[in-house]
């Protein structure tokens, strides 16, 4: 598989899609340690993002990424709009104007969207944020770099998930999980679990396929 | 779920176009992207402030633009901040060269948003400072939180600073004064009830008939800890004497005293809280020179109340008085 422009516009058309169907999931979590509406704003934002597609198809993978950063920021909300929105952004310019990514590019431009979400939320690993999948993620991506984009995909994906389960015993310190305090601890958090959905979209339109997701 | 509405998701989109009709001589209500703004706005030589957050606080924020209050007040998704693409164009719209300060409530999200949008209206030359709003004393401000929350106070530094900008201070002067409401008002709630977000369809949490919680934000998210049901003169002083406490309230200080309902709570009980409110400051030898008692910080449907406190000195009393004209507060007009 290559990694052109067509894998990106299927990464976020399989976003989008996973975002519709696991709605009512983010909802819930959201809904005990939140405030109920991480479902419907990523749900709402990754359809905008399908739409500025159609409406101006891009031609290179950090053009989608950029486009889709652009639709995030204005659509989403709440503070999963300007974290989501940075990423996708700083991915995007990490890609720059190339037309295809191997390996070490597709790391790079993970590890960007990572420090750039580090940068706007100020989160750090262990928080109980979207920072818990997207750390692991980074550093599997870098690790399988040499063996081509693909290991890349299924490598970030699968760490994601993980690290979106290893939320669950965690206390929150950032964002408004963190007003619960202890209470926080024994649910896991709506942005990692959303972070571990978008990188799976992300191997899966490269047709990468990755074991169950742990649970 | 048994709500007023017609379709979940068209919620705030006919709720602001009813509240536009309904104060037509007071607003503007922007569609697309959606903000509500005063009729008269930009006014020359003034000031602007702008506000916003999530829907499902009413009258918070569009209740309270109008005259010597908000020029602007940017609604987002029903506890979902607004997004930049709607606060940038409310910014510029209210704009009339003397610049705009920008009240966000401390949410990780609000701040998020008015930061970026902030940083885009400086870049087309609009003079933007921004104030933060964290009066809520249930959160512990730490390195281990999002810091203390924004929740009834807002409405006494948007009372407050819209005067301020009225009677024609600078930029920096009212972007001082609201900072300075800020630091003297504290506030604690508590929640008898959940409240449904619409698109969610069900309780934000679940609390047993003899259960309530204490420390709440404005969200529906749940409090720092849950008790059985008490008498409202024993919630009453959990919730004040935090907040007491933190503002080292002390003889001889004068007070405005806001008891504010959470949306389902008959203003009979609020009156009964401030009843008690009043008696503990008597104790303590404070004086309540202004009070305010009504649904202002709302949480859509939920039954409870917020208590806040707000240290008075003599120009936040003038300011308070000033006339006002919105949908919400209005007297002195």
């Amino acid at each position: 598989m290559v990694l052109d422009v067509q894998w990106a516009i299927a990464w976020l058309t399989l976003s989008a899609k996973a975002m519709t169907e696991h709605r009512e999931e983010l909802i819930e979590l959201d809904r005990a340690i939140g405030d109920s509406d991480h479902g419907e704003n990523m749900d709402r934002g990754f359809q905008a993002v399908v739409a500025k597609l159609a409406e101006t198809p891009p031609e290179t993978p950090g053009a989608a990424l950029k486009l889709a950063a652009m639709a995030l920021m204005s659509k989403v909300g709440g503070a999963a709009g300007p974290l989501y929105g940075t990423a996708y952004l700083r991915a995007a310019t990490s890609m720059g104007d190339a037309t295809e990514l191997d390996g070490g590019a597709l790391a790079t431009a993970l590890e960007a969207a990572r420090d750039g979400i580090v940068a706007r939320g100020k989160a750090e690993l262990g928080d109980k944020t979207m920072v818990d999948a997207w750390s692991p993620a980074v550093e599997a991506a870098q690790a399988a770099a040499v063996d081509g984009p693909g290991p890349v995909l299924r490598a970030a994906a699968e760490a994601a998930a993980a690290g979106a389960v290893a939320t669950d015993p965690l206390v929150a310190r950032k964002g408004r999980a963190s007003y619960l305090g202890e209470r926080s601890a024994g649910h896991r958090d709506p942005g990692a679990a959303s972070t571990a959905l978008l990188l799976k979209a992300a191997a899966d339109a490269a047709g990468e396929t990755l074991p169950e997701s742990p649970e | 779920m048994k709500k007023l509405i017609n379709d979940p998701r068209s919620v705030v989109d006919e709720s602001v176009e009813g509240f536009g009709l309904a104060h037509a001589d007071i607003v503007t209500v922007h569609p697309e992207p959606k903000f509500v703004t005063r009729k008269d706005a930009p006014v020359q030589g003034k000031v602007a402030l702008v506000s916003g957050g999530g829907s499902g606080h009413e009258p918070l924020h569009a209740g309270f633009v109008g005259r010597g209050m908000l020029d602007a007040a940017v609604p987002g998704a029903v506890f979902t901040s607004p997004t930049p693409d709607q606060i940038l164009p409310a910014t510029a719209a209210v704009d009339s060269g003397a610049g705009v300060v920008h009240i966000v409530k401390n949410y990780t999200g609000d701040v998020l948003n008015f930061e970026t949008a902030a940083e885009m209206a400086q870049a087309e030359g609009i003079h933007v400072r921004s104030v933060l709003v964290n009066d809520d004393v249930a959160v512990e401000d730490s390195l281990y939180t999002a810091g203390r929350r924004g929740v009834g106070g807002t409405v006494l530094v948007e009372k407050i600073a819209g005067a301020a900008a009225e009677r024609g201070d600078t930029l920096e002067e009212v972007t001082a004064i609201a900072e300075r409401v800020n630091s003297n008002v504290r506030t604690m709630g508590v929640a008898l009830s959940a409240c449904t977000v619409p698109h969610a369809g069900t309780p934000s949490f679940d609390l047993a008939d003899d259960e309530i919680e204490i420390g709440i934000g404005i969200h529906g998210e749940p409090g720092r800890h849950r008790i059985s049901m008490e008498p409202a003169d024993a919630i009453t002083d959990r919730l004040l004497g935090p907040v007491l406490d933190d503002l080292g309230i002390q003889d001889g200080d004068k007070v405005l005293l806001f008891v504010n309902g959470m949306g389902g709570t008959p203003q009979s009980e609020l009156y009964i809280v401030y009843r008690r409110a009043a008696a503990i400051l008597q104790d303590r030898g404070a004086a309540i020179d202004r009070s305010l008692v009504g649904n202002f910080v709302t949480s859509l449907e939920m039954q409870g109340c917020s208590i806040s406190v707000l240290r008075l000195d003599d120009e936040f009393t003038d300011l308070w008085d000033a006339p006002v004209h919105t949908a919400a507060l209005r007297w002195g007009v």
